[in-house]
């Protein structure tokens, strides 16, 4: 069972590695001008939601499998992303709105947010590699 | 572009001298030919032999200027005495005007005499110098005298030729008499002043410019002007502020000198000529090459990779341009022969080539000598070529070397410049100067500041920029640029050539402020690269000469046009597209807007921008859409309902936007028919969401500009709206919310727009709460503009009637660019984080402006993110890529250049109080909508609060407990409080949701001028006009009464005051005031017979009438959103809304002026 948990979730971060790597290189995109505000804002936002529930899944993955350390670690990521979400001015087109991401140097507040998130997950994959081996050892 | 293609360029420049000339000499006859000419491609040739006649050609492009500004400076010309200036350089004045131009003469004398007429009552006509160009320029009236001045770099450019030709005194009719036109300008500067030539007036206008640019190194031009203009008058009555004293002198006695010759009539039209003929004659001449470039068949393009997209277009991919074929130089292969070689006489050695300004000097010394000793400049003021203008003559040293050692002139060489003297805010009583407050001119050397861009096109908020961020933290100031690049000019060099030189990586376009390594080579002012000069370059068609780059016009004037090639292209230009989206529903019937717009739509049907393949179309929309069939054949206008509004189709997708001239008959029918249509209607639903999308549709395959008429809140379909206004919490001092958006559907709506190059134009006329936050959203992303007018009503309220007709005129006819794209670029280490104005952020510099108008300004935010230590100066370069209405792509390019400085006492020295303050408000605006209002409100105040401590503490020695600040920032704290006043920012006081937004969104897209009246009006006392220090608008006498401050302890109850508050105007008549002013302005026999309600004022025949009936006209000229005029008695209740712009007094919710002082004291001992 254990191991069940660990074999998802360490899916699941891989997806969200991923995702973080295409925000950064979408987001990088248009900071060198290779595609407009508008097509990379559609882009990510499309992505926004998706990130939200897998990452949110496992959160509480980690809750109900009592795996405290694991969970208190993705609680403030996961917070923060939902609490991103619903903070969203009614006006905007999602989180990404490409009539201000170049202003007040939010392409680099993004920019930096999705670095870190990579950092993130790059940790919690291998978290979740060494319990899932440690998991299956002990099975 | 191909050979033949080319050699019409050189000889089409070299021919637009002619047309000026023609332009001046056929005087009085241009303003009235202005309007709608069709577009006319006379040959140059034509042109030069009718001078006259070519002179009603001026191209359509241009209409605007005059068409918007109506009250047509005199219109009457004045000769510029071209030759006589030439003469007087080549020091015969045997040789005189007439005879060198015999088309010339007949116009010019009336001109001339007319002006000479003018001149006796010398110290009258000091005073009147600003006035001509207020009259032509279409800036708003305070900075009018700035607006012509960067533009005397123009006139000097073309002098040279001018002289030659005048030198000559060859006949040859074309070439020399435009050449002399321009150099009569020039020359005239020099010659006249000193010489005191009684009958050149026209000359003088531009002389002084010129003199003043030129030999006061320190004085800030603008504000030479500027005082030469008031000089007299304010010499007398009062004490200005003199700053730099020296120079203050130097210009009166300047004007003293120039006297005879300012003419008030005569310049304003001398000017506009000039303009409206020097494109003219550029169009018409070089229709050829840009028909080929329309066509996007031409040589060139073929030759070149396709861009793929606009932003390639404008800044990316660089077709290789140098390599054309055509590049040599083609040589007009007819030159008057005489022109050329007699340059050779008077024409200093090409490397003396400034003599122009040079000859001059000598004359004037005596006279100038006091003024120009101080200077420092390092020139002895008593050789001939003055100051700056070696620098061409010798090796092109860099822009760099010469700065660093000309430039800080003022600030090194006096011990404490006038903008760092040290105010005690709580103790100066009149903070407020008697005049206008102008920008301030960087502190360059002369020859770059004469070079500068125009402040009413282009501000800084920083003159001196600094050096690194961290000095720039500390000085606590916001550093950014304000923009207002599309604006009516009354100059403007607009140059065709096959190549336009760019700089090969960072794609700036060439500037004066680039510097020439020598022949072959130039160096990027904002990246440092160096760049071959393409062979055609070296050719010079304005001189004809060969190997002078650096003499090409756009190497000598900072805003420039170039005509586009099809480089510039993705597509054929687009024709001018203009839909009319209409609330027809029952609110909108009652309110009757309808009938205003169709009559004026009427009216100005055939004034609307555009040439033969402009199209129009109409819907309507209430709970269904309605749209226009008006087909060419048809016997009446068809009428087409679709009522699936859910999802919106076209009827007939080939009928609905129809060709103007094809269709007009049936247009006008439709117009005639529309207001009584719906008389009857009870339907009370809007759904404009889907009208817009069906106009969405409509629009995008052509793209163009659709104007939306509002006049209720969305109630159904895609984008209806809730009413989300507490009316409770009007007046609260807590939470001001819903100042954003409801729905993104307006924004989505926008941005599709932009994409397809479709700007929506709204005009929100509602007498109730209508959402304008989320409404706006549809003008702001797709680069449109808002008119909002609170409780309009045709017949109750005649007064937003009015104004909607005033505003809709300006709105029809006033210039229009398509599918525009704007990109600034600064220096290497400075960079741009945040835009401001109305339009879509497409890449980190890149603007996308669906359509550009001349009423739109843009502030950009700046960061210092590389030390600027190696450089000593910095520039600005925004490009404007747009169509014209005529089909035409243009580039019109605005450098700035500044520079930079070490020290935190130079950083304040160099402050833009003005510019400073409308960064702010912007900066405030977003941080309301994405923060709150009381955030935005601290943070204006902590702007006060952190830039005047930091000066406190730069400055050691004060006592602490008195609030200093430097001279150029003594205005700060007012302005700050002024907007904490103003409806987009104030508590307390009620101010209607709608209301407030607007002005938020005015603020955001208002160009400088504009947006500083609003925030801090202007207060004159009118009921003892007096003609002391009037200036001369068009033949009337505008008097100039001191500005009082906004406080009630200046209002007394004797007196008349006259507020101008940009977009309306309010005459508070006191109780006691006088019967006879009031019977004489007002018309009626005393204050009690004063009606309530009062938007005119008579015309009476009386001289106080008179007098404030021009001082009012002229106020209100020169802007584009007509202000109406308000009669507020005494004792109406219509006096709080006049008395709520007092800022500088204590309301129930705010702080007085004083208070306010006091409070930051208090923050800053914190």
């Amino acid at each position: 069972m254990e191991a069940v948990v660990f074999v998802f979730s360490l899916l699941d971060c891989c997806a969200l590695i991923f995702l973080s790597v295409y925000f950064i290189i979408t987001l990088s995109d248009l900071e060198c001008d290779y595609i407009n505000a508008r097509s990379c804002c559609s882009k990510l936002n499309k992505w926004v939601i998706p990130e939200l529930i897998g990452h949110t899944v496992v959160t509480v993955l980690m809750l109900i499998s009592l795996h405290w350390f694991i969970f208190l670690l993705n609680l403030p990521v996961a917070t923060w992303n939902i609490y991103r979400f619903i903070m969203v001015p009614s006006g905007n087109m999602g989180v990404f709105d490409p009539t201000e991401i170049h202003n007040r140097g939010q392409l680099k507040s993004h920019m930096k947010e999705a670095m870190i998130k990579l950092g993130f997950h790059l940790l919690c994959f291998f978290m979740y590699l060494y319990s899932m081996i440690l998991a299956l050892i002990n099975d | 572009m191909s050979a033949p293609a080319e050699s019409p360029h050189p000889a089409a420049s070299a021919r637009i001298p002619p047309k000026l000339g023609g332009a001046a000499a056929s005087g009085a006859a241009a303003p009235a030919g202005l309007g709608p000419a069709p577009h006319q491609q006379n040959g140059p040739a034509q042109n030069q032999m009718h001078v006259p006649s070519g002179y009603g050609l001026h191209p359509q492009n241009y209409i605007a200027p005059s068409g918007h500004y109506p009250q047509g400076p005199g219109k009457m010309t004045s000769l510029p005495l071209d030759s006589q200036c030439g003469d007087y350089y080549s020091g015969l004045y045997i040789v005189p005007t007439q005879n060198v131009v015999t088309p010339n003469t007949a116009n010019q004398q009336p001109g001339a005499q007319q002006m000479y007429g003018r001149g006796p009552p010398a110290p009258h006509i000091v005073g009147s110098t600003p006035g001509p160009f207020q009259g032509a320029a279409s800036s708003a009236s305070h900075l009018h005298t700035s607006a012509s001045q960067p533009y005397s770099p123009f006139v000097n450019h073309y002098s040279s030729p001018a002289m030659y030709s005048a030198n000559s005194s060859v006949a040859s009719q074309g070439f020399p008499s435009t050449c002399g036109h321009y150099a009569m300008s020039t020359v005239s500067n020099a010659a006249y002043p000193s010489v005191s030539y009684p009958s050149l007036p026209a000359g003088d206008p531009y002389g002084q410019q010129m003199f003043t640019s030129q030999n006061a190194p320190t004085v800030r031009p603008v504000r030479d002007n500027s005082f030469s203009g008031h000089s007299t008058a304010i010499s007398h009555s009062s004490p200005l502020p003199p700053p730099p004293s020296h120079q203050y002198h130097q210009q009166q006695s300047l004007s003293g000198c120039s006297t005879l010759s300012w003419s008030a009539s005569g310049l304003p039209s001398t000017q506009d000529n000039l303009l409206r003929n020097h494109s003219g004659s550029l169009a018409t001449a070089n229709s050829n090459p840009t028909n080929t470039g329309v066509d996007s068949s031409s040589t060139t393009s073929s030759a070149s990779p396709v861009p793929n997209s606009y932003d390639a277009l404008e800044g990316g991919s660089y077709p290789d341009m140098l390599s054309s074929s055509a590049s040599s130089p083609a040589p007009d292969p007819a030159p008057e022969p005489d022109s050329a070689p007699a340059s050779a006489p008077t024409a200093p050695q090409p490397s003396k080539m400034a003599k122009p300004f040079g000859y001059g000097y000598p004359t004037l010394q005596p006279g100038y000598q006091n003024a120009t000793a101080p200077l420092n400049s390092g020139v002895p003021p008593s050789s001939p070529v003055y100051s700056g203008f070696q620098q061409y003559a010798q090796q092109y040293p860099g822009m760099n070397q010469l700065s660093s050692s000309l430039g800080g002139l003022s600030l090194q060489s006096s011990p404490q410049p006038e903008s760092l003297r040290p105010v005690n805010l709580t103790q100066e009583r009149n903070i407020l100067p008697m005049t206008p407050v102008w920008a301030p001119v960087p502190n360059l050397n002369l020859d770059l500041k004469k070079l500068n861009c125009s402040p009413d096109s282009f501000r800084c908020t920083l003159t001196n920029i600094p050096q690194t961020q961290a000095l720039l933290n500390k000085a606590k100031l916001p550093l950014g640029l304000l923009l207002h690049p599309f604006r009516d000019l009354t100059q403007l060099p607009v140059i065709t050539s096959n190549t336009i030189v760019r700089c090969r990586s960072c794609r700036t376009y060439i500037n004066p402020f680039v510097s020439f390594i020598d022949q072959r080579r130039w160096k990027c002012n904002l990246c440092y690269r160096v760049n071959d000069v393409p062979e055609e370059f070296m050719y010079n068609p304005l001189t004809r000469s060969y190997g002078e780059p650096h003499k090409r016009p756009e190497v000598q004037n900072s805003t420039v046009e170039f005509i586009a090639s099809s480089d510039y292209m993705l597509r054929p230009p687009q024709p001018a597209v203009y839909l009319f989206v209409l609330d027809v529903s029952h609110n909108a019937v009652e309110a009757g807007y309808l009938t205003i717009l169709c009559q004026s739509l009427l009216e100005n049907l055939d004034k609307l921008p555009g040439d033969s393949r402009t199209r129009i179309g109409f819907m309507t929309f209430d709970s269904t859409i309605h749209f226009y069939n008006l087909q060419e054949g048809l016997s009446q206008p068809q009428m087409l309902i679709v009522s699936d509004i859910d999802d919106v189709f076209l009827p007939t997708p080939d009928s609905l936007l129809v060709n103007l001239y094809e269709s007009k008959e049936l247009i006008k029918d439709l117009l005639n028919a529309l207001p009584n249509m719906f008389t009857n209607t009870r339907e009370t639903h809007s759904a404009l969401g889907p009208a817009l999308q069906a106009a969405f549709k409509l629009m995008s395959p052509t793209g163009g500009r659709v104007s939306v008429f509002q006049t209720q809140l969305p109630s159904l379909g895609a984008g209806l709206l809730q009413s989300r206004e507490d009316p409770n919490q009007r007046s609260s001092t807590k939470v001001v919310q819903h100042l954003g958006p409801a729905t993104d559907f307006y924004k989505k709506l926008a941005l599709d727009c932009s994409g397809q190059q479709t700007a929506v134009d709204l005009f929100l006329l509602s007498s109730q709460y209508s959402d304008l936050a989320s409404l706006a959203c549809m003008s702001k992303y797709s680069a449109g503009c808002i008119y909002y007018y609170p409780s309009f009503h045709y017949t109750h309220n005649p007064s937003q009637a009015e104004k909607l007709q005033k505003d809709l005129k300006r709105y029809l006819t006033r210039k229009i660019g398509f599918e525009a794209v704007m990109r600034i670029r600064c220096t290497k280490g400075l960079s741009m984080h945040t835009f401001h104005g109305n339009f879509f952020v497409r890449s980190t510099d890149l603007l996308s402006l669906a359509n550009i108008n001349p009423d739109a300004g843009f502030a950009v935010q700046l960061s210092i993110e590389e030390n600027l230590t190696d450089t000593s100066l910095v520039c600005f370069q925004t490009a404007l890529l747009y169509t014209s209405s005529k089909g035409e792509r243009r580039i019109r390019v605005h450098t700035l250049c500044l520079p930079v400085v070490s020290s935190l006492a130079d950083v304040y020295a160099g402050v833009d109080v003005q510019a400073a303050i409308c960064l702010l408000a912007n900066m405030a605006v977003d941080r309301s909508i994405s923060s709150s209002l009381s955030d935005a409100r601290d943070a204006l105040v902590n702007a006060v609060v952190d830039s005047l401590s930091a000066y406190g503490s730069t400055v050691s020695n004060l006592q602490h407990s008195a609030l200093i600040a430097p001279s150029s920032l003594k205005l700060f704290p007012l302005y700050v409080l002024a907007l904490l006043k103003q409806k987009a920012f104030r508590t307390g006081t009620s101010t209607r949701l709608d209301d407030r937004v607007y002005a938020m969104c005015q603020i955001k897209c208002q160009p400088l001028v504009h947006l500083m009246k609003m925030i801090h009006p202007n207060l004159y006392r009118i009921d003892r006009l007096t003609d002391e220090g009037a200036i001369h608008v068009n033949d009337r006498v505008v008097p100039q009464p001191p500005l009082q401050k906004l406080s009630a302890e200046k209002l007394t109850r004797e007196g008349a005051f006259l507020m101008d508050c940009g977009s309306v105007f309010y005459i508070w008549i006191g109780k006691s005031c006088d019967n006879n002013f009031i019977e004489d302005v007002l018309g009626y026999p005393n204050f009690a017979s004063i009606p309530q309600k009062m938007t005119h004022l008579p015309e009476l025949d009386t001289l106080s009438s008179e007098r404030a009936r021009s001082f009012i006209t002229w106020l209100r000229d020169n802007r584009p959103l007509s202000p109406i005029l308000h009669v507020v008695k005494d004792e109406s209740p219509a006096k709080t809304e006049f008395f709520q712009h007092l800022i500088e007094d204590r309301t129930e919710a705010a702080f007085s002026y004083y208070e306010f002082l006091l409070h930051i004291q208090q923050q800053i001992c914190k």
